[in-house]
């Protein structure tokens, strides 16, 4: 089929964190010992498995997230980067991210993991102060933290930093202080995620208790959110989606891919990918445990837990999901006009929450902070 | 057929959970009516519900057969009653049908509201009283004091009352001789016409329904033709027996004996507690006094939460129903919730037991609208309607005056709550009739409006005492106040099951803690929504719920589509169990959560 082949990215997923932060619900797993050698072809037998089946398809990013990443040896890291570029054709930018946990043993790795190929990172400071990371339950410092930064940017040409906002006792004047502080450090790419407590994690089980006092109500995250657009445009680094905010030409790649609807290959314990093979998108879906996916992988030589085909209702499903998040919205051929509700929609164009024309639909700036009551308005 | 003065009837009064279920337990046990290995907790007691919320509704018959100190065998027939003040006519109907009570008092607790209102009506059908003094084992256990309240509160000799322990077994056999040595023989006359009183009747799913019947005069036997009076229904006896407690044949029934029939009865709403069944042919006319049909005090809105419900919820009324006579149903269409059920009820915790049983043994999800009492509206031009449903309210230019059920409350509670008891009932508009002391607790009795009482008054009283009070009601009559209909506005839209009768100078509290409640119960949209309550068009009470700010997935990658496409049918399910008014969404709890008051 001649039709035009989709952005394409490569998502490896490392497992492992050297402790489990009580907010986290990624699949992410402490263990004691990691044999990394042992890992390394499970990863290169899921590259050439996925290789095969997309076999047109030209490789423009990859990322490796968890977990935590920054623990994988550069030369596994190195491999990796090897089998991939091998067996993709890949475009001449190749994007390579790497996620980051900022301690010293880390950022003592950043020379050989550039030298590996990685030419991006992405640093997980969550908060700029020591009291706001020890109720995180992070292991770093500040101090280890913004040295981290500093390495990261002398290395990398690329770089970015996450904070988490919205947490327990912070105020809205202590957040504008931070990321203003944010603001002065980042090289041209910020990840600002407000606080989610999530089923399943400590933060859950504490906040059902009821044991997770001082977090701020709806209205206060909300001028939490429309603070941190207004601080963010001011420094030149707009929103391009809900929570990532570049300078022009910064914006993270790879996750671009997710959000307009691209295809991705995802590998490692839990990966999620979606891959358009003969015109079909398929959604597939790895082993969560990691010694479940390494047996997949080592007796059956494939991690994957699942895989279907998605109907056009779930492709539009997902492309306006996905899609809305992004400030220039979806092009209108991906806007799954058969499941809009064209009452609502015109609803909430009306009353500013969406704009429309020639070349999309897309969240006004009101419309931004509640794109979840949107959607479901849209698709009620 | 047993003698007379060889049978005693009797039942047991007492406050929840001072112990009847576990004497009932033990009396049987010890007679060998069950052998130990058989033997299971609260025999008596049947449906899970009951077992759940500790109460014993339908009323349960045992016989039991005692070999005594005299020598002589004797038959004793003991009536488990619900004691519950929803069930008061079937209690009284109980209480009619024995000659004798136990009055069962916890040592540790004393004289509370239930043994009163219970024990009063065992005065009433002039029963031999024996007072138990049960729990003795525990150390609190104060034998004296409570015997000394005993004398004090109710007015009965409590010199001989028996010290006992139905969990260990001390007393048990003084229990027993003094149901033959204490309480009398029935009386009556086997040569007399029939003369039968319908106790209690209940759906079994092999037999149809089981009449438990008290014979008064002459012989019933397997295969008479019988009559009801009240009914009118004639039958004939397919079987005839007593509960052992398992249901045991028996030939023939004379007087004084207890037991039941099945005469292929298709619904329990055929029987009527309190009838007088008879012989067809040469029967009497004569009919046992007391009876009067049950009549549901208490009416709500069920609907189902999914509309594609209703004929389930059709099914399950029914059902349930045809065991229930004092349940009343009809079909009822709302605006905003569709196709539902206006039911009457007895109390609000026969609401509560019906409510819970459609939801679990039917599986349905249900909304319940407000709880209201039937009113009495005089009309101009002379008529009188009784009013179950707000929403039927009629033109109040039309209307003389209204009336509303009262009654009346007796309340036990410790001295160091009667501050709050008082507060409560005055603010609830009631009349204070009676105030006094037995030791270190008060007795109170109030004259209050029904409608006061209906829906969280029993919470509240919980709350307030710690739960250390006891309340009990009965009704006393009906009584002209200055009532208005209050009706809810949700973003300027009447939400009709919402609607209630409320008295004139509570309208604004009332209405100001509605919508303040539902403020908080329904979730910000993306509009502002005012709520406010009216009496006919003036607004007398106003909240603004403010518009939605945030609503936002922090962080969305790669996997999350799958994870964000499973919450959006989360969301699209939960919507389900709301309710649409306009553009508002109000879920189901809100309609039964708005009215529960804090004051
Ligand atoms: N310690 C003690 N507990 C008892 C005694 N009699 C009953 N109970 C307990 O008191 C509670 C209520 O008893 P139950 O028979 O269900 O009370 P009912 O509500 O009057 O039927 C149960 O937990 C019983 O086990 C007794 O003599 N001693
Ligand atoms: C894959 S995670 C973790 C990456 C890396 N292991 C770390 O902890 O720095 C990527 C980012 O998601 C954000 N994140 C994780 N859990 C979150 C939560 N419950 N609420 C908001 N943001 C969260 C954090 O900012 C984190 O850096
Ligand atoms: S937040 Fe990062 S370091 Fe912490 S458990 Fe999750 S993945 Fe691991
Ligand atoms: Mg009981």
């Amino acid at each position: 089929m001649a039709t035009e082949t989709p952005a394409f990215g490569l998502y490896v997923h490392w497992p492992f964190c050297a402790a489990k932060c009580p907010y986290c619900d990624f699949n992410s797993h402490v263990w004691a010992k990691v044999d990394q050698d042992q890992w390394l072809p499970l990863y290169l037998t899921e590259i050439k498995r996925e290789s095969e089946r997309t076999p047109d398809h030209v490789l423009k990013t990859i990322f490796f997230g968890g977990g935590t990443p920054s623990l994988m040896q550069p030369d596994v890291v190195q491999k990796i980067i090897e089998a991939a570029r091998g067996a993709w054709r890949t475009s001449n930018d190749l994007e390579i991210t790497l996620e980051a946990n900022p301690t010293s043993v880390e950022a003592a790795k950043f020379r050989s993991l550039k030298d590996a190929g990685v030419n991006r990172v992405s640093i997980g400071v969550q908060a700029t102060n020591n009291e706001a990371l020890k109720l995180l339950g992070r292991l770093h410092t500040i101090e280890e933290a913004w040295a981290a930064v500093d390495a990261a940017q002398l290395v990398f040409d690329r770089s970015s930093f996450d904070l988490i906002y919205a947490r327990q006792y912070q105020t809205l004047t202590d957040w504008r202080e931070e990321l203003s502080l944010a603001l002065s450090r980042a090289a041209g790419h910020l990840s600002l995620y407000q606080l989610t407590i999530e089923d399943g994690t400590a933060f859950g089980d504490r906040y059902r208790r009821g044991r997770l006092p001082g977090l701020p109500d709806e209205d206060t995250s909300a001028d939490m959110f429309l603070l941190t657009q207004e601080l963010c445009d001011a420094a030149g680094l707009p929103a391009y989606e809900v929570s990532n905010h570049a300078t022009p030409g910064n914006e993270a790649r790879h996750n671009l891919i997710y959000w307009q609807g691209g295809d991705y290959a995802g590998i490692g314990p839990g990966a999620h990918g979606r891959l358009t093979i003969n015109g079909k998108r398929i959604a597939t879906e790895a082993y969560l445990d990691p010694a479940g996916w390494r047996n997949a992988v080592l007796t059956h030589g494939n991690g994957e837990s699942a895989s279907r085909t998605l109907s056009s209702e779930d492709v539009g499903v997902e492309a306006l999901l996905m899609g809305l998040r992004v400030r220039d919205g979806l092009p209108d051929r991906r806007v799954p006009w058969d499941q809009i509700n064209e009452n609502e929609h015109n609803d909430l164009i009306l009353n500013g929450f969406l704009e429309r024309d020639a070349t999309g639909l897309r969240l006004s700036d009101q419309g931004r902070p509640v794109v979840n009551a949107v959607i479901n308005r849209l698709l009620s | 057929m047993t003698e007379l003065d060889h049978i005693r009837n009797f039942s047991i009064v007492a406050h929840i959970d001072h112990g009847k279920s576990t004497l009932a337990d033990r009396l049987i046990q010890m007679t060998g009516t069950v052998a130990d290995r058989e033997m299971k907790e609260q025999l008596l007691d049947s449906m899970d519900i009951e077992r759940e919320r500790g109460i014993t509704i339908k009323a349960n018959t045992v016989r039991i057969e005692y070999p005594a100190k005299d020598g002589e065998t004797y038959v004793l027939n003991l009536i488990d009653t619900p004691g519950h003040v929803d069930f008061g006519y079937e209690v009284s109907r109980s209480m009619q049908a024995v000659e004798g009570s136990l009055l069962v008092v916890d040592a540790t607790q004393g004289v509370e509201a239930q043994t009163l209102a219970n024990v009063y009506q065992a005065i009433e059908a002039d029963h031999e009283i024996v007072p138990v003094l049960n729990k003795i084992d525990l150390p609190a256990a104060d034998m004296e004091r409570v015997a000394e309240q005993i004398e004090d509160v109710i007015g009965i000799d409590a010199t001989d009352a028996i010290q006992i322990s139905a969990k260990t077994g001390v007393g048990i056999p003084d229990v027993l001789e003094a149901i033959v040595t204490r309480l009398p023989a029935p009386g009556g006359d086997r040569d007399a016409p029939l003369k039968v009183m319908l106790v209690d009747s209940y759906y079994d799913a092999y037999l149809g329904v089981v009449v438990l019947i008290r014979v008064v005069d002459g012989v019933i036997k397997k295969g008479d033709r019988i009559k009801m009076l009240k009914t009118g229904g004639t039958y004939s006896i397919d079987r005839l027996g007593v509960f052992r407690p398992e249901m045991t044949d028996i030939a023939e029934l004379g007087p004084g004996e207890i037991g039941f029939f099945t005469a292929s009865i298709k619904q329990v709403r055929d029987t009527r507690v309190g009838d007088t069944i008879t012989h067809e042919k040469k029967g009497t006319t004569e009919a046992l006094p007391g009876f009067k049909p049950s009549q549901p005090v208490v009416f709500c809105g069920l609907f189902p939460v999914d509309n594609a419900e209703f004929e389930d919820l059709r099914d399950a009324i029914e059902k349930l129903a045809l065991n229930d006579a004092s349940f009343s149903y009809e079909m009822e269409t709302s605006a905003a919730l569709g196709f539902g059920f206006r039911c009457g009820f007895l109390g609000l915790l026969h609401l509560e037991v019906i409510r819970d049983r459609i939801e679990r043994e039917y599986n349905i999800e249900l909304i319940t609208t407000a709880p209201s009492v039937i009113y009495h509206v005089y009309m101009r031009d002379g008529t009188m309607i009784e009013l179950h449903n707000p929403a039927d309210m009629p033109d109040p230019s039309l209307i003389d005056h209204i009336e509303e059920p009262r009654i009346k409350a007796t309340i036990l509670v410790p001295d160091e709550y009667l501050g709050d008891v008082l507060k409560l009932c005055q603010d609830r508009r009631g009349i204070q009739e009676d105030l006094t002391y037995a030791g270190s607790r008060a007795m109170v009795v109030y004259d209050l409006p029904l409608n006061e009482v209906v829906f969280d008054f029993y919470d509240r009283l919980k709350s307030v005492t710690k739960g250390y009070a006891s309340f009990d009601y009965q009704l006393t009559g009906y009584r002209e106040d200055n009532l208005v209909k209050m009706q809810i506005l949700v973003n300027d839209e009447p939400v009709d099951a919402l609607s209630m009768m409320v008295h004139r100078d509570r309208a604004e509290a009332r209405g100001r803690a509605m919508c303040e409640k539902l403020k908080d119960l329904i979730p910000r949209h993306m509009f502002k929504i005012p709520i406010q309550a009216a009496i006919g068009g003036r607004i007398i009470a106003r909240e603004t719920l403010a518009a939605l700010r945030k609503d936002v997935t922090a962080k969305c990658y790669g996997g999350d589509a799958t994870r964000k496409r499973k919450l959006l049918d989360k969301q699209k399910a939960g919507k389900k169990k709301m309710r649409q008014f306009g553009k508002v969404d109000i879920p189901q709890e809100a309609f039964i959560s708005a009215l529960k008051m804090d004051g």
